[in-house]
């Protein structure tokens, strides 16, 4: 992501933001609330269409045509979406679709896969998250923790290179926020790229290779995740981190 | 001769209208409904221009009473040098009038989902298209469902108009027995009574849509309760 800027009437939230995320790695983007990081998260599959600056998914420049000025047509931003997770904030299953259904949904109709093949691996990545039992329920029965690890199951099956995680735990009671924690634990030891927005402190210190710091729509610090939280070099950084200790 | 033998005895024309009548109705409501679906999709998803003025002619589609419409395409528009017969004006009235009301509840409808779902299925590599089938649409019908139901219970009467653009329906066969033998309140019920039939089972149909909608706490009962 190179020097991406976005403004909503007329207010900056992003400005020049770069990013950079190696294959493999998971980067925790922090920040204080209105900071940017969701809009962040939110142009690097265009969900936001930035003002200015490019963004790059192994090589090829999303949203955008080869030009670099008219807009890439729906299929084909489509197509390039669907090599990028996403897990939401507020979840956003499908509720017309029972669990399974809303694994396979994408799969079968974006993706082309056949029905069988799309359940299999359904079935084996709801067990992997801990929620094979709620193979056939609705959406609506299900708690926060489980609809998220649904959301993760779904981002999964889609056999994504990178897993954008919108503050996956921030509508969750405290006590559902150690089975969705754990099943992202369990995907950056298997080595999938993963850029998490998130308040949770203790596991993108635990997790992260890399902390973006971000206030104010500006990247403010970068580092390896001890160097961080034990020495932040930035006063707007040692500010943030005092409030969760 | 006993009145309803008089009808017996014209079964077939009442039948033949009967038929006439579900056929109308049928085909009318389905096309009514697929047109409504694009015209919903132009709406939201179409470029600036072409989506206000598709809005606006369903607007000025739904202010109009069906019955001058029928009229003005059977009877008005042969003197711009458009003809059509009876059927065909009688199926373009119906279709075109039914799905501006259809659009209009499914409108109404996408309103209330949350725009995460569509944001979802984007995220998930949907084009427009897919997600409005397979996410947006599906989800529209079962919520609508009662209300969509009672347009097409509409539809379905809106078709005794067409007798007077002279489509022989069920009400045209009705009137007509009734207007040779003087008989209108026996020809008349029977006629009403086949209406209900057919209405009767339209309602069981949306009453599945209905269940449902229910069992995957998309129900207006549920979220009743749930609120």
């Amino acid at each position: 992501m190179r020097n991406v800027s976005k403004s909503f009437a007329g207010i900056e939230v992003l400005r020049e933001v770069c990013l950079n995320v190696a294959h493999g790695q998971t980067v925790s983007v922090l920040g204080p609330s209105g900071s940017g990081k969701s809009t962040l998260l939110r142009c690097i599959n265009w969900l936001e269409e930035p003002d200015s600056g490019e963004i790059l998914i192994a090589g090829v420049r999303i949203g955008v045509r080869a030009d670099g000025k008219t807009h890439m047509p729906d299929r084909e931003l489509a197509r390039m979406r669907a090599r990028i997770g996403m897990v939401f904030q507020s979840f956003n299953l499908w509720p017309h679709l029972s669990v399974i259904e809303n694994v396979t949904e994408a799969p079968i109709h974006v993706l082309g896969m056949a029905e069988d093949e799309a359940i299999g691996r359904a079935e084996k990545l709801l067990e992997k998250v801990g929620i094979g039992e709620k193979r056939d329920a609705y959406p609506y029965v299900l708690s926060g923790g489980q609809k998220q690890r649904v959301g993760i199951a779904r981002a999964l099956a889609m056999n994504p290179e990178v897993i954008l995680f919108d503050e996956p735990t921030s509508a969750l009671d405290p006590e559902l926020v150690g089975e969705v924690l754990a099943a992202m634990r369990a995907l950056a030891e298997e080595g999938m790229t993963m850029v998490v927005v998130t308040h949770e402190m203790a596991f993108a210190r635990e997790v992260s290779d890399e902390i973006v710091f971000i206030d104010q729509g500006c990247v403010v610090e970068r580092q390896a995740p001890e160097a961080f939280f034990d020495r932040p070099q930035t006063a707007r950084a040692r500010q943030f981190l005092s409030r969760y200790t | 001769m006993n009145k309803w033998e008089i009808l017996w005895n014209h079964r077939e024309m009442i039948l033949g209208g009967f038929k006439s009548t579900l056929v109308l109705f049928g085909v009318s409501a389905i096309a009514a409904f697929l047109l409504s679906s694009l015209i919903v999709l132009a709406i939201r998803t179409g470029r600036a221009p072409f989506g206000r003025v598709v809005r606006g002619v369903v607007d000025g589609m739904r202010m109009l009473p069906f019955l001058i419409y029928a009229y003005l395409l059977y009877y008005g528009l042969p003197s711009l040098g458009i003809r059509f017969d009876a059927w065909t004006a009688g199926f373009i009235a119906l279709i075109t009038y039914h799905a501006a009301y259809f659009a209009e509840i499914l409108r109404g409808t996408w309103a209330t989902l949350s725009t995460g779902q569509a944001e979802a299925a984007r995220a998930h590599g949907f084009t427009t298209f897919m997600m409005y089938r397979r996410i947006i649409l599906p989800q529209l019908v079962l919520r609508a469902a009662p209300v969509l139901g009672n347009q097409v219970i509409i539809c379905l009467k809106d078709t005794a108009f067409l007798s007077i653009i002279t489509v022989r329906e069920l009400t045209a066969a009705a009137s007509a027995v009734q207007s040779q033998y003087f008989i209108p309140f026996e020809a008349f019920i029977v006629a009403i009574g086949l209406y209900w039939l057919t209405s009767m089972l339209i309602e069981a149909l949306v009453a599945r849509l209905g269940f449902a909608a229910e069992r995957k706490g998309l129900g207006y009962k549920l979220a009743a309760v749930r609120r």
